[in-house]
């Protein structure tokens, strides 16, 4: 039993092809790719000496994130994270965006090898940071 | 869809006459080489058929050549059986900073044992500079391993010369010559190389076999202890046909190593050219002429390697990238890192290494097919301000 998941923890990281065809999808197609230039919000998560940075800018309306746009540095997998994460919150309230975890883009995308897990973590720090740079401009605003 | 391979510095596909020669070994000559009976016999006289092959190619005697598990095995032999057998002389190792993992991990893990090591800088090429060497041994000096030639950038180290210090010092000097033998001429006793790694699977034979050339003269403790084979140097029953293998694959790479030399570096500057002519902010890595014939290292600036190596996997092609995307903060190649390549430009390198099968169309289908992957990343990257994605996709 244990042997078995030890094989299946080699076979996920040997290989490209052992992306799901939904990563290799959006590594391809990747969705809402750009910048908004009058955005709301902007967020950057890692830098680029790491090989892996992910810029979200978001159009917000109403508390919704009525537009969302990505740019990354970095992998395939980071890439598609970057992709899948924006279909998962963009016409979402803020509150319900904040909830969308790594774990949820891991299962959007059918699974990623372990050695990418920590790929994941990058676009929900970069999501976070852009609805943080969103609220604070409203308060600054509002004062 | 087609498929190119171009990653023989990986590893190379096992040549049809190589497999032929030992099929025979995996079939009814079974025998263990060191049995006194008919099958022993048939098993001894191939090893030694072998390492006659092996030590012809290097300009080394039978004698002088060990067979073993693999190249990896064959550094570690080098390496920790001169450091241990030398222990009473001294405690100091002289290495490039530019290593294999297999050399540069094994003198790390001697430094925990109370080992003291120089690792040399490089020039930009990734040189090692003799003289560098010469002010690096010390009197506690056991050993100097420098690599023959780089296996991520391919530039071939100052050899002759750095045998010649090593002489003069009186201290063995060990190569990683993985990536060089079949690849480029080499004679031990004209380059005053005392001990030298090499390994099948890179020149067309088989994997899981490698050799180490040991001068006669020069002491090592073995890695493994037990029986009596290869003269006591590494006990273990022979990997019959692998050694076969390994000498076949051997023989026929220095049979036509000028001319394929020769045509593979055409092909490589071929490749170069066509990306540099039709890709911006393109950079080589490495030693532009003192060069592996087929190796070719460039950084496309913008992008992450990764992504360009799954962007020519889903294309058919196949290279690889000293950058690997596999833990929260992914280090880039130290190769190229200690060569003053900037972090990000380390970061998108490609290694291309060319082959026996690969030929100036399989060239001319990757000028072709990576210009518009490259575009499309740089599109994607938050690096650099470039026309957005759909502008780039619906140009194309």
């Amino acid at each position: 039993m244990t042997l078995k998941t030890h094989i299946g923890g080699y076979q996920k990281v040997t290989g490209f092809g052992f992306y799901s065809d939904k990563v290799i999808d959006h590594f391809q197609n990747p969705r809402n790719v750009g910048k908004i230039e009058d955005a709301d919000g902007v967020g950057v998560a890692g830098s680029e000496s790491c090989g892996d940075m992910v810029q979200i800018t978001i159009k917000v309306r109403d508390d919704r994130i009525e537009d969302v746009k990505f740019k990354t540095y970095g992998c395939g997998a980071a890439i598609a994270i970057s992709s899948i994460a924006t279909e998962l919150i963009k016409g979402e309230m803020l509150e319900d965006a904040l909830q969308v975890s790594n774990q949820d883009v891991v299962e959007a995308l059918a699974g990623l090898p372990p050695v990418k897990m920590h790929c994941s973590l990058l676009a929900e720090e970069a999501i976070k940071a852009a609805i943080a740079d969103y609220q604070n401009r409203m308060r600054n605003d509002t004062r | 869809m087609k498929r190119i391979y171009m990653d023989h510095n990986a590893t190379t596909p096992l040549r049809e006459a190589v497999l032929e020669t030992m099929l025979p070994y995996l079939r009814d000559q079974f025998g263990n080489a060191s049995s006194l009976h008919f099958f022993g016999m048939q098993a001894r006289a191939a090893i030694e058929a072998a390492r006659e092959q092996v030590a012809t190619a290097l300009g080394a005697q039978p004698d002088e050549i060990v067979f073993t598990g693999c190249g990896t095995e064959s550094d570690n032999q080098a390496i920790k059986g001169v450091a241990w057998a030398n222990r009473d002389r001294g405690n100091h190792i002289v290495t490039s900073s530019i290593e294999h993992k297999a050399v540069m991990e094994t003198c790390r893990y001697l430094e925990a044992q109370g080992f003291q090591v120089t690792y040399l800088p490089v020039d930009r090429y990734g040189m090692v500079s003799p003289d560098a060497v010469a002010g690096a041994i010390t009197d506690r000096t056991v050993l100097v391993s420098v690599m023959f030639a780089n296996n991520e950038v391919g530039t071939i180290q100052p050899i002759a010369e750095i045998g010649q210090v090593c002489r003069e010092r009186g201290v063995t000097f060990h190569t990683d010559a993985i990536q060089a033998v079949g690849k480029l001429p080499i004679d031990v006793t004209d380059l005053g190389v005392d001990m030298l790694s090499l390994s099948a699977h890179k020149l067309y034979g088989p994997k899981g076999v490698g050799a180490l050339y040991v001068r006669e003269g020069v002491h090592a403790d073995p890695l493994l202890h037990g029986g009596q084979q290869e003269g006591r140097r590494r006990a273990a029953t022979e990997n019959v046909a692998g050694i076969v293998g390994l000498g076949k694959a051997t023989e026929l790479q220095v049979e036509d190593m000028a001319s394929e030399a020769e045509r593979l570096t055409a092909l490589r500057e071929r490749l170069y050219a066509g990306l540099a002519a039709r890709i911006d902010h393109v950079h080589r890595n490495g030693h532009p002429t003192r060069c592996l014939p087929g190796t070719l290292d460039v950084s496309f600036e913008y992008v992450e390697g990764e992504a360009i190596i799954l962007g020519l996997d889903l294309a058919g092609v196949a290279v690889s990238s000293g950058s690997a995307c596999t833990s929260a903060s992914p280090e880039p190649s130290h190769v190229l890192l200690a060569m003053g390549v900037e972090p990000t430009s380390a970061q998108g390198s490609v290694r291309f290494s060319l082959g026996h099968e690969n030929t100036a169309a399989d060239v001319d289908y990757v000028v072709e097919t990576l210009p518009p992957i490259i575009e499309r990343l740089r599109a994607m990257s938050v690096l650099t301000p470039q026309p957005s994605f759909h502008e780039t996709a619906s140009a194309q």
